[in-house]
């Protein structure tokens, strides 16, 4: 999550005070995390100064929280091009999940008792996501929805390798 | 000898049972039990037994050798008449293509088992009216099923399951011919309702995200039932949905 393109993206909706972007932010990006404060006005002074937004005339009262900011042109090309730009698609449990099989067929271990394990754990956890789909906000609906989906890709993958390993063994073991 | 279901709480279970069809055994010694009022997964990859299993819990087979057992008695021992009466009366089905009599209305097709069982032709309609409500169908009651959308239909075949208010839903890949949101829908729907009537529920599917609307998930394969596989917890808060859980906080960022 990069928290300053989110920022500057929370500032094209409308001008505001450091404090209205943190709370939506620990509200709709946070998940359970708190963004502090120290962090968002640091942030926002970075967002200035490279003229991506611009402090509004100081408003009376205390502390550091006296400015409303208000997101610039480049600013706005620049959450437009972010925003246009694909994620770069990371083989995210590959890496583990193969050095675990394949040490494992190497080393003479239960390789299919560890795919078993976590498989079980996997459909654990698709319980659980499923059960917070069920009674929680569609904010937690659409990432509980996302983690699913990447579970399902594992737990497939899972299934493939367990009715591989035979092929797996014999290509590990021959080397 | 066999004695009766022990295990407190037990519903349905299957002992030992072996199944051929020919020369090829589906099931080679499936044991499964299954708890009052619980929504049972079962899993497996195609051809591993999993459908024939969930016809034996449901009297559909008379297994080859072992025992079914439903509600303190031996299913698989009883007449061709005996099962069929108590697949009317005590059981619920859905299958991955409704099979609705496409000819009939939405009303019809949930009416038809109630009338089956002699309910009063008022009741069964006015039941089936309550229950095509509650699967947000009730202005399609006169609707013929043949012309209802994928989704539509598999609610109706919900409804028809449960107006029969059985003991055990028997559900074989249920959304297997519907996307995911619709599919969700459907099981969202199927196990809510299931739980509101504390109906048990056996779910045969191959798709682990309908797996996990189970409050239990077991697995087949080769033609015997693994261990458990998954036993839903109390569920996290919400923002667990990030939580540094072992495999989900990659998945999620």
């Amino acid at each position: 999550m990069s928290v300053p393109l989110t920022l500057l993206g929370l500032l094209e909706r409308e001008p505001s005070h450091g404090y209205d972007l943190k709370r939506d932010y620990d509200a709709f990006f946070g998940r359970g995390k708190q963004l502090p404060f120290g962090q968002v006005y640091a942030t926002l002074g970075r967002l200035a100064r490279d003229g991506k937004i611009v402090p509004g005339d100081a408003e009376p009262g205390d502390g550091p929280d006296r400015r409303r900011y208000a997101i610039t042109t480049t600013g706005r090309d620049e959450v437009d091009t972010w925003l246009a730009e694909a994620v770069e698609p990371e083989p995210h449990l590959q890496t583990v999940l193969f050095a675990k099989v394949t040490l494992a067929l190497m080393l003479g271990k239960p390789a299919e008792a560890y795919l078993d394990t976590q498989r079980a754990a996997h459909i654990r956890r698709m319980q659980e996501l499923t059960e917070i789909k069920r009674t929680g906000p569609l904010v937690d609906v659409l990432l509980a929805d996302h983690a699913l989906f990447h579970l399902e890709a594992d737990l497939r993958w899972i299934d493939l390798t367990s009715a591989r390993l035979a092929e797996l063994a014999e290509a590990v073991g021959t080397r | 000898m066999s004695t009766p279901v022990v295990l407190p709480g037990c519903l349905l279970e299957a002992r030992d049972i072996v199944k051929s069809f020919g020369q090829t055994p589906a099931l080679r010694g499936a044991s499964v039990t299954v708890g009052q009022g619980e929504i049972l997964a079962v899993m497996g990859p195609s051809g591993s037994g999993k459908s024939t299993l969930l016809h034996c819990l449901a009297g559909i087979f008379q297994p080859d050798r072992g025992e079914v057992w439903f509600d303190g008695r031996r299913l698989d021992t009883l007449s061709e008449a005996e099962r069929t009466r108590l697949r009317r009366t005590a059981f619920g089905f859905v299958f991955q293509f409704g099979q609705m009599v496409p000819e009939l209305t939405a009303a019809d097709n949930v009416a038809l088992p109630l009338l089956l069982n002699r309910t009063s032709r008022k009741l069964a309609y006015k039941t089936a009216g309550t229950w095509l409500d509650r699967l947000g169908l009730g202005d399609k009651g006169g609707r013929r099923t043949g012309e209802l959308s994928g989704g539509e239909a598999q609610r109706v075949a919900v409804a028809r399951a449960l107006a029969l208010t059985p003991k055990v839903v028997f559900a074989d890949e249920p959304t297997g011919s519907l996307d995911s949101l619709t599919g969700e829908k459907v099981m969202d729907l199927l196990t809510g309702l299931a739980r509101q009537q504390d109906a048990t529920v056996v779910v045969v599917t191959h798709d682990a995200r309908v797996a996990s609307y189970a409050d239990r998930v077991v697995m087949v394969r080769d033609g015997h039932v693994s261990a458990d596989l998954g036993t839903a917890a109390a569920p996290r808060s919400p923002a667990a949905a990030t939580a540094t859980g072992p495999a989900s906080a990659r998945a999620v960022r």
